[in-house]
């Protein structure tokens, strides 16, 4: 495998850089993929830093290193329960090759007996006829077999994966050890997202300099995002947009992108989606995405989201909304979330539609606390950080609230019923 | 002599038997709940419920062993797995087997409950509310006992407390935090 | 001044079978608080609460007893050394 640059290496577009999804212009652009791709790949995953695109951003040579074993399963993950989240369904409908062709390698790394693809419905029939093209031409050595994920938000979860790969529901389960030990009925398990398996396709071609050659030296290379939310005339849902950019990338170059060129416009950015955190506008002229470029700020890049909240919308009520979907998407299996989130929704609606008072914040955090942690799976994890951030973020609006009025309206909160901000439908 | 001792003490270990089967259908039902009972905590509930289910087993086996060995009860070994085979009144004999067959099988998996995993343990432990009518049908059918006032009293007095027992476990506030929580996936 | 060894045993509450039954809580009341839905909560706020060797048997007792079989102790691998 070749360190030194190739001739037609793409530069920044990286993802996208081929004219089209099939797979005569997948080669056209990025020709075949390396006979001995999969062999040695953990020390070029190591040296090219590239990590998880997923969310939790866990080193990918790492990962591959600890699924060890006999009878490997590999799944490329692309189910993104995330509603704000796009990125996944763009990568899967425009490139699915270079996602094919990183199943093909990590599959021959690890020695993989089982390859899975784990998409929603709707992306089957674009995947299923990648599959097919690429089987009329003896590209793969193993048959993909395609799994349908379910339209939940926690459909994307390790364990919910695996189980549904089982044959299961798209549940979360308890788990005593990693999938990479053991996963699919007890056999050791890779799942990567399926834009890091893109990146594997690539780096496999154009070595771990060539990725490093953009991006935050700490965690090199590029990330696709998925930009929503800003300014908005009448409320309803923004259109979305997914881009690839360079990790490290400023947040306000970002929100430029969604056609916000004064700051002053937007109250805050959640970054990192429903599990992510909320920037206040101050703080996001200093932030990038990056896990150093947010560490400060306690929030990291996660899955590459990046919403804007428009200056007349009350963050309050715009997390209230999401924790209230949140609550409704718990899998509703471990006690403590299925009965916490609901709770933890109606204080935040308090918050946001109520007078507040320090018994209501004391109990606010106090439930924050009680569902932390405690679940199989990241679901009541990820709705903390919200909840707290959010507290943090908003604590002018905090303020505000406690007389009655709201930053966002300027008009009483209360004794008007809901405030003309409170956007209905949008989540 | 000898066969009218075995004869007695074979319905003495067999009438106990469902006197400890029916503290245990009582007690498991009062586990199930997540209430202390009286002046037990919640574990002591839970063991004791263990403790009189296995003091049934012991005593079944008695009461088999017992009758085994009186010639006046013509058991033989596959009575004592297959019912209804039975020379002696094989109906009610038969339900004896039935509820042998079912204690074994209950005690066994809740031994190994562990190994087996929580789901086999709760599927075969229902088995559970049909192994105490079949042990009293049995013991009333078979026992020599069930023309008894005495007998026919501690029965009455069993199938009550069990009956009301069962009222309590199809109330909506059975369990102790039912009325604060969300109720699970069905 | 020498610091004890951490325990390395560790409680392990399966949240999908936990029903809040509080057989736990009894048993391990300096371990376990319950919640306001009767769901046990490690007082130290962890999620696998770390068992003092003075209550394993306690804890071993606890797991045995869970009528929804919730529970079980996970003993780190070389406790100590990093």
């Amino acid at each position: 495998m070749t360190t030194s640059r190739r001739t037609g290496a793409p530069t920044t577009q990286r993802m996208f850089a081929a004219h089209g999804p099939g797979l005569v212009e997948h080669h056209q652009r990025f020709g075949p993929l390396p006979e001995s791709a999969g062999t040695a790949l953990v020390p070029v995953l190591d040296r090219s830093g590239l990590t998880g695109r997923g969310g939790a951003g866990f080193p990918a040579g790492r990962k591959i290193a600890s699924v060890t074993g006999r009878r490997a399963v590999v799944i490329g993950n692309g189910a993104e329960g995330e509603p704000l989240s796009h990125k996944d369904a763009e990568l899967l409908s425009r490139a699915p090759h270079l996602v094919l062709d990183g199943l093909k390698v990590a599959a021959a790394a690890v020695s993989a007996e089982k390859v899975v693809l784990y998409v929603p419905f709707r992306a089957v029939p674009t995947i299923k006829a990648a599959i097919s093209e690429r089987s009329s031409a003896k590209l793969d050595r193993h048959r993909v077999t395609v799994v349908a994920a379910p339209d939940r938000f926690v459909a994307g979860q390790e364990s919910a994966v695996v189980r549904r790969v089982e044959g299961g529901p798209a549940l979360p389960r308890d788990q005593t050890v990693p999938p990479s030990t053991s996963g699919v009925r007890g056999r050791p398990t890779l799942v990567n997202n399926v834009e890091t398996l893109a990146h594997i396709a690539l780096i496999a071609r154009y070595g771990s300099r060539w990725f490093r050659s953009l991006g935050d030296p700490s965690e090199p290379g590029t990330m696709l995002v998925t930009l929503s939310g800003g300014p908005t005339l009448s409320g309803g849902p923004t259109p979305h947009s997914v881009l690839e950019v360079p990790t490290g990338t400023r947040l306000t170059d970002l929100v430029g992108h969604l056609g916000v060129t004064d700051l002053r416009a937007l109250r805050a950015v959640l970054v990192g989606g429903y599990h992510g955190s909320w920037i206040p506008r101050e703080m996001v002229t200093g932030a990038r995405l990056s896990r150093a470029g947010l560490a400060h700020l306690g929030a990291s890049p996660g899955a590459g989201i990046i919403h804007a909240l428009p200056a007349d919308q009350c963050g309050l009520a715009r997390t209230a909304d999401i924790l209230g979907y949140l609550a409704g998407e718990s899998a509703r299996q471990c006690g403590p979330c299925r009965n916490g989130l609901p709770q933890l929704a109606r204080l935040f609606d308090d918050l946001a539609y109520r007078r507040v008072d320090d018994r209501l914040l004391d109990e606010v955090r106090r439930m924050i606390d009680l569902i932390d942690g405690r679940g199989s799976c990241r679901h009541p994890d990820g709705t903390a950080r919200l909840a707290r951030s959010a507290l943090d973020a908003f604590a002018s609006d905090i303020t505000h609230h406690r007389y009655g009025r709201c930053e966002a309206t300027l008009t009483s909160v209360y004794g008007t019923g809901r405030p003309r901000h409170h956007t209905s439908g949008s989540r | 002599m000898i066969d009218q001792a075995l004869w007695a003490l074979g319905r003495g270990a067999g009438v106990t038997a469902l006197a400890f089967m029916t503290v245990a259908l009582l007690l498991g039902i009062a586990t199930r709940s997540g209430r202390p009972l009286l002046m037990l905590p919640r574990f002591a509930v839970a063991d004791v419920h263990r403790f009189a289910s296995l003091a049934a087993t012991l005593l079944v086996v008695l009461h088999m062993a017992l009758l085994f060995f009186d010639p006046y009860a013509q058991l033989r070994v596959v009575d004592f797995i297959v019912p209804f085979l039975g020379a002696y009144r094989p109906l009610w004999l038969g339900l004896g087997t039935l509820a042998f067959d079912l204690l074994a099988v209950v005690i066994v998996t809740s031994l190994l409950r562990h190994r087996l995993g929580a789901r086999i343990f709760r599927a075969v432990h229902w088995a559970t509310y049909a192994l105490w009518p079949v042990a009293m049908a049995h013991a009333l059918g078979n026992g020599t006992d069930a023309g008894h006032a005495w007998f026919l009293l501690f029965a009455g007095c069993c199938a009550v407390t069990v009956c009301g027992a069962l009222v309590w476990r199809l109330h909506a506030n059975y369990t102790e935090y039912a009325r604060t929580r969300i109720s699970g996936r069905p | 001044m020498r610091t004890p060894p951490t325990s390395p045993t560790r409680l392990h509450i399966d949240w999908t079978r936990c029903q809040g039954r509080g057989l736990c809580t009894e048993l391990l009341p300096r371990l376990l608080d319950r919640d306001d839905w009767g769901y046990p909560i490690a007082r130290d706020r962890s999620s696998e609460p770390a068992v003092p060797p003075a209550a394993l048997s306690e804890a071993r007792t606890a797991v045995d007893l869970c009528p929804r079989l919730a529970l079980s102790l996970i003993t780190d691998v070389n406790p100590g050394i990093e």
